[in-house]
């Protein structure tokens, strides 16, 4: 796995609420866990593809984890409504839509999932305040994926 | 080679797709909907996404949906299955503008072969044998339509242009019912297909339903995988399969053969495809053809070696064909029993949890199936959750293993059509072979 992306992971780590987290990406793995003193990144040697018999949990999801690990998030979720790419900001140059700690109304965009070239605003179905943000910028995400949190 | 390949479809077919493009190193993906999370071959592909809610509509069908998802893998090529948008050249066409390849004949074949009037034509241009009929839509000219019928000759079938695999059609035995049946017919394929259109064929009383595999490269080379008889079926829907059609003159079968390639490369047809024929007094009569690989493959499969789904990713790869005609050799007889979800007596669905799963195993059997101990069936799809196929020498043992292996299936939890197999097995005339498209539906009626 890319040690850029394990740094993001961590500063994702640092930034949130969030004690621990878990992707897996193909045959690799990653779990960061928040400790006392320093950042540690447990990397995990690539495990041999051989499922078994009874299939449980063989394969991988999609990048971007589909089963957050244990995201200690409480608030009201806002997920993907379709497949695609999911964007912080209405474009690279501008600020994020919304922060941790932002508070939203009903109908604010919090936002964009891009797919085919389309950009869609995702609105929160809640007021509140952000708790947290699962995704990071850039990353794919399915439909139904859990997006933002907003208590 | 492709690289990476997005299966767009479900169930047992996706999970034969999956195992192909492991065979040739080629990464998958694995679209699903949120009912479909647990699917065997969502856990063995290297990617997933999940593409929407239960509904067919908003996921498998959802066309935004899966390039989009093919866009986020950075996927190569989109193998579509059978049924969903396997034939829907609108998907082709937007895949390939995408920018992405589908696997399988490009939009305009795809459209060519879904109108049936057109495929008809195709096909009478290359030789291949056709029902006597219209030769073309009918119009609103009703002394026409009168006289093509009465040329024709009593009872004929109405068909929609924009139908197929059964549905859109009426029969009609006699002149005053005609106008009437044709009315209705256009009305009805208005409503299912948008398109009016239709046609007029000789109605065949007791036909057998045997059809030709067929595949090309899209470089001008095309071969036959010889025949598969179809024939018992009910409601349209094919029920046991086996290669290859009993009790045909060799002479016959490769004749017809012979224009199916011809019309194949006729059309530059690229991919796995089967033209449908119906067969009655040793002679053969072309219905329609499909662009993709069917249910049925395997019994192809089993008596000639060749793993179609295998050479469809070849293809679309951008190779040439593999294998040459004189290669293709026909040994030995192969069944295939569509184990579904459903009661064996009433036919209705039975979704639910699959408590324990046993597959027979043994020399000559293969069974394709998603199914595993504690699965749950889900109720928004069709019902076919196993294909058990046999192979033997001959017929006979065929037949035998199949009777073996149906006895050693287990499927526990839920309703299955287990038990009508073990009728059809040892059903006599079946035994026999060459039964007609009808036999099934008249033995269950007694």
């Amino acid at each position: 796995m890319d040690i850029r992306k394990v740094k993001k992971l961590i500063e994702l780590l640092e930034a949130s609420d969030i004690a621990e987290i878990e992707i897996k990406e193909g045959e690799e793995a990653v779990r960061i866990s928040r400790a006392s003193s320093s950042a540690p990144a447990v990397y995990s040697a690539p495990v041999a593809a051989a499922p078994a018999p009874a299939p449980v949990a063989a394969a991988a999801p999609a990048a971007g984890d589909d089963k957050p690990a244990a995201p200690v998030t409480s608030g009201h979720v806002v997920s993907s409504p379709m497949v695609g790419t999911f964007y912080r900001s209405p474009s690279p140059s501008s600020p994020p839509f919304v922060e941790v700690g932002t508070h939203v109304k009903v109908g604010d965009v919090v936002c964009i999932v891009e797919a085919m070239k389309m950009m869609n605003q995702i609105e929160a179905d809640q007021a509140g305040v952000v708790e947290a943000i699962l995704i990071e910028d850039g990353e794919p995400v399915e439909f139904d994926q859990p997006l933002i949190t907003i208590v | 080679m492709l690289d990476k390949v997005l299966i767009a479809n479900r169930g047992e077919i996706a999970l034969r797709v999956l195992r192909a493009c492991k065979e040739l190193g080629i990464k998958t993906v694995a679209v699903h909907s949120v009912a479909d999370r647990d699917l065997m071959h969502v856990r063995l592909s290297d990617e997933s996404v999940c593409v929407g809610p239960p509904s067919p509509a908003e996921s498998y069908l959802d066309i935004p949906s899966i390039i989009s998802a093919m866009e986020v893998t950075d996927a190569d090529a989109v193998h579509p299955g059978y049924g969903f948008l396997s034939e829907n050249s609108d998907f082709a066409e937007q895949v390939e503008n995408s920018g992405f390849i589908f696997i399988g004949p490009s939009a305009d074949t795809i459209r060519l072969m879904g109108d049936k009037v057109s495929a008809i034509e195709v096909m009478r241009e290359a030789g291949v044998p056709t029902v006597p009929g219209s030769s073309g839509p009918l119009d609103d000219n009703k002394e026409r339509t009168l006289s093509l019928a009465k040329e024709i000759g009593y009872p004929v079938i109405i068909k929609a242009a924009a139908g197929g695999g059964g549905r859109g059609m009426r029969v009609v035995h006699n002149e005053a019912a005609l106008m009437k049946a044709i009315y209705v017919t256009q009305t009805e394929a208005k409503s299912f297909f948008g398109d009016g259109t239709v046609y007029l064929e000789k109605f065949l009383e007791n036909p057998r339903h045997v059809e030709i595999q067929v595949i090309g490269d899209g470089k001008g080379n095309a071969i036959h995988l010889g025949d598969r008889d179809c024939s018992l079926q009910r409601r349209h829907q094919k029920v046991i399969e086996e290669a290859p059609a009993p009790g045909i003159p060799d002479a016959i079968r490769n004749e017809v053969a012979e224009t199916c390639i011809k019309a194949c490369k006729n059309m530059n047809y690229r991919g796995a495809g089967t033209l449908e024929f119906l067969y009655e007094d040793e002679r053969f009569y072309f219905i329609e053809m499909n662009t993709r690989v069917q249910v049925e493959h395997p019994v192809t499969e089993m008596v000639t070696g060749v793993d179609i789904v295998k050479e469809q990713l070849l293809i679309a790869g951008g190779e040439p064909l593999s294998i040459r005609q004189e290669d293709v050799k026909i040994t030995g007889h192969a069944f295939e029993c569509r184990i579904n979800a459903e009661d064996p007596n009433t036919f209705l669905p039975s979704p639910g949890e699959v408590k324990m799963f046993h597959a027979p195993g043994g020399p000559g059997i293969r069974v394709d199936s998603h199914l595993y101990s504690g699965y749950s069936v889900p109720p928004y799809y069709d019902s076919l959750i196993a294909k058990l196929i046999s192979y033997g020498l001959d017929r006979e043992q065929a037949l035998m293993r199949m009777q073996i292996a149906l006895d050693e299936m287990l499927i526990d939890g839920i309703r299955s059509n287990i038990p009508l197999h073990k009728d059809l097995v040892r059903d006599a005339e079946f035994q026999k072979g060459g039964v007609n498209i009808h036999y099934l539906e008249q033995k269950l009626k007694l």
